[in-house]
């Protein structure tokens, strides 16, 4: 009997230690990248390196300024977002609320398909379709610029609002529709004005998780947005936070300071993305409360 | 109703259906611009051979085995983990502290930029065993993690309190319960993960790229797990963004939309198998 008890409490232990396991990745994650993160912005001062306006790295005197980046990353989200989330939120309250069940579950499938396409080949099509688009609509040198960026992000940041969304609108009681329905409401008032504010918290979490997606993307905007380091501007190339790291990041030899910038900037992205979570749980919970 | 209300309906059903329509164009586009731009690019001697300097001639056979070693390496590792990190929250933890830490732990790793993984996943993996297929697999299981551990977590949840309880009243123990009754109810979990992970894994580029490198060796196995090699994805990158060579750029991107296709494919059946099981 005790034989078989000290059995069960190992087995018991090994679970723990694979539940365990995702609490220290995280740990040893923020760690790392803490650690990884310090060196370059004490060397560079940490105003300097956060406001410094130019980014030179393989200059004879070289700057490491990201507040480019830092704008280029807010400008292109949030022009992702003001793209993507009303496509996104339309398709969503169609979906959940007019569709037929056919139509749905075709609509579904392409959604679904659309999450699945790898981000390179986003790019690619990105490259050969919008660049050049973008040079002969607006008569400008090269294509290759924010306005890509900001559309593919747009493009892939849709199915998880959708998702979302939907999951979202498909919660809202059927009481609070025929309630308002009853009232005399039409059906398109009854959705926009009861059915999405009832699920507002959950749509909230929806953008917020856009957010996420357009901020943490790197390959698909490396190759449309060109890649200089400029302050952002709707036409010119442009430099996001994570394609400045994943660009030089080859090129950098091991220990100089340019690579401990590299990863300064990750640092500055990983906090974004831990605010951006933390808010993504406060609309979480409060949709639970609700 | 008056005429204002009538127009801002119509205005806002259109609105719905517009956008509706750019989302199923754009995936159509998507779909057909790459199969018509990639597939006269496919041939059955790119598919098998490796690239040539001597012939310049271009083959992808490195990359689709690459990839292969890759998806089977972080599965291997990646299942143990998210299934039993499952089984501890759905069967053995009492604490809600411990419970609510770990998902917590779970969703920020859901969150993290795959560009953030692709540089921890280099100073953690890639200086202790070089840039190679198993620092890239590492990686890409700590990626995979919370997928895995969330669809088994949905599937064990879903196991009947009954099934444990008329297990542990005939006498069995624990871990018993867990392996005979347990285990075998949530395989649809399982399933669900895998396929969710091998598509995160095919389309992945931005973790690979410092942690698995970009060389195009054909290696075994073995080797080829401590080598560095890159996967479709990297490929794709690497030859439309460092060498210009558009055509087998897209040829790689329409066999890869064609493995989302079939993925989404397998998710979707497989779920509907499952569905069906369960309701006999």
């Amino acid at each position: 009997m005790k034989k078989k008890r000290l059995f069960e409490d190992a087995v018991h232990g090994i679970f723990l230690l694979l539940g365990l396991v995702t609490v220290g990745c995280v740990l040893i994650m923020t760690v790392y990248l803490i650690l990884s993160g310090i060196p370059a912005i004490k060397e560079i001062g940490l105003f300097h390196f956060l406001f410094g306006k130019e980014w030179a790295s393989t200059a004879s005197e070289p700057q490491y300024g990201i507040l480019p980046f830092i704008l280029t990353s807010i400008y292109g989200t949030a022009g992702a977002i003001l793209v993507g989330v009303p496509i996104g939120f339309f398709t969503a309250v169609f979906l959940s609320k007019i569709a037929g069940k056919t139509i749905r579950t075709a609509i579904e499938t392409a959604v679904n398909l659309l999450a699945g396409i790898p981000s390179v080949v986003y790019g690619l099509v990105g490259m050969f379709v919008l660049v050049p688009g973008i040079r002969k609509l607006f008569n400008i040198p090269d294509g290759a610029s924010l306005l890509a960026a900001i559309i593919v992000l747009a493009i892939m940041i849709l199915p998880s609002i959708i998702k979302v969304s939907v999951t979202a609108l498909d919660a809202v009681p059927r009481e609070y529709e025929d309630a308002s329905l009853a009232l005399g409401a039409t059906p398109i008032e009854t959705y926009f004005k009861v059915s999405v504010p009832a699920a507002k918290s959950g749509i909230a979490a929806a953008v917020v998780l856009g957010v996420g997606r357009a901020i943490g993307e790197a390959m698909a905007v490396m190759m449309v947005a060109g890649n200089v380091a400029n302050m952002p501007s709707l036409f010119q190339s442009v430099r996001f936070l994570t394609t400045a790291v994943a660009s030089e990041m080859a090129y950098s030899s091991p220990g100089s300071l340019q690579q401990n910038a590299l990863f300064s900037i990750a640092l500055v992205l990983f906090l974004f993305i831990m605010l951006l979570n933390a808010t993504l749980n406060f609309f979480l919970k409060r949709k639970k409360e609700n | 109703m008056n005429k204002k209300r009538k127009l801002s309906a119509l205005f806002i059903r259109s609105a719905m259906y517009l956008c509706c329509f750019i989302t199923v164009a754009l995936l159509l586009f998507m779909l057909g611009y790459v199969m018509v731009k990639g597939v006269p690019n496919l041939s059955l001697k790119f598919l098998t051979t490796k690239p040539s300097h001597m012939t310049g001639q271009i083959g992808i056979l490195p990359d689709i085995l690459n990839t292969v070693y890759i998806v089977l390496a972080t599965l291997c590792i990646v299942l143990p983990l998210g299934v039993g990190a499952a089984v501890y929250l759905t069967e053995y933890a009492t604490s809600q502290k411990v419970v609510s830490v770990i998902e917590y732990a779970a969703e920020t790793l859901s969150g993290i930029p795959s560009i953030i993984y692709g540089l921890v996943g280099m100073l953690l993996f890639s200086n202790h065993f070089g840039t190679s297929i198993l620092a890239g697999a590492l990686t890409l299981v700590i990626m995979n993690l919370p997928t895995v551990l969330r669809t088994t977590q949905e599937s064990l949840k879903t196991v009947p309190q009954s099934y444990r309880e008329s297990a542990f009243g005939l006498g069995a123990g624990k871990w018993r319960v867990i392996r005979t009754v347990v285990l075998p109810e949530c395989i649809d979990g399982v399933v669900t993960g895998c396929i969710l992970s091998v598509g995160r894994i095919l389309g992945e580029s931005a973790a690979l790229l410092f942690t698995a490198g970009f060389a195009h060796a054909v290696n075994g196995m073995i080797s080829g797990l401590t080598s560095p090699g890159a996967t479709l994805t990297v490929a794709l990158y690497v030859y439309a963004k460092e060498e210009g060579e558009f055509g087998v750029a897209f040829a790689i991107a329409a066999i890869l939309m064609s493995l989302t296709l079939l993925i989404n494919l397998l998710a979707m059946s497989a779920g509907r198998y499952f569905a069906k099981r369960r309701n006999v």
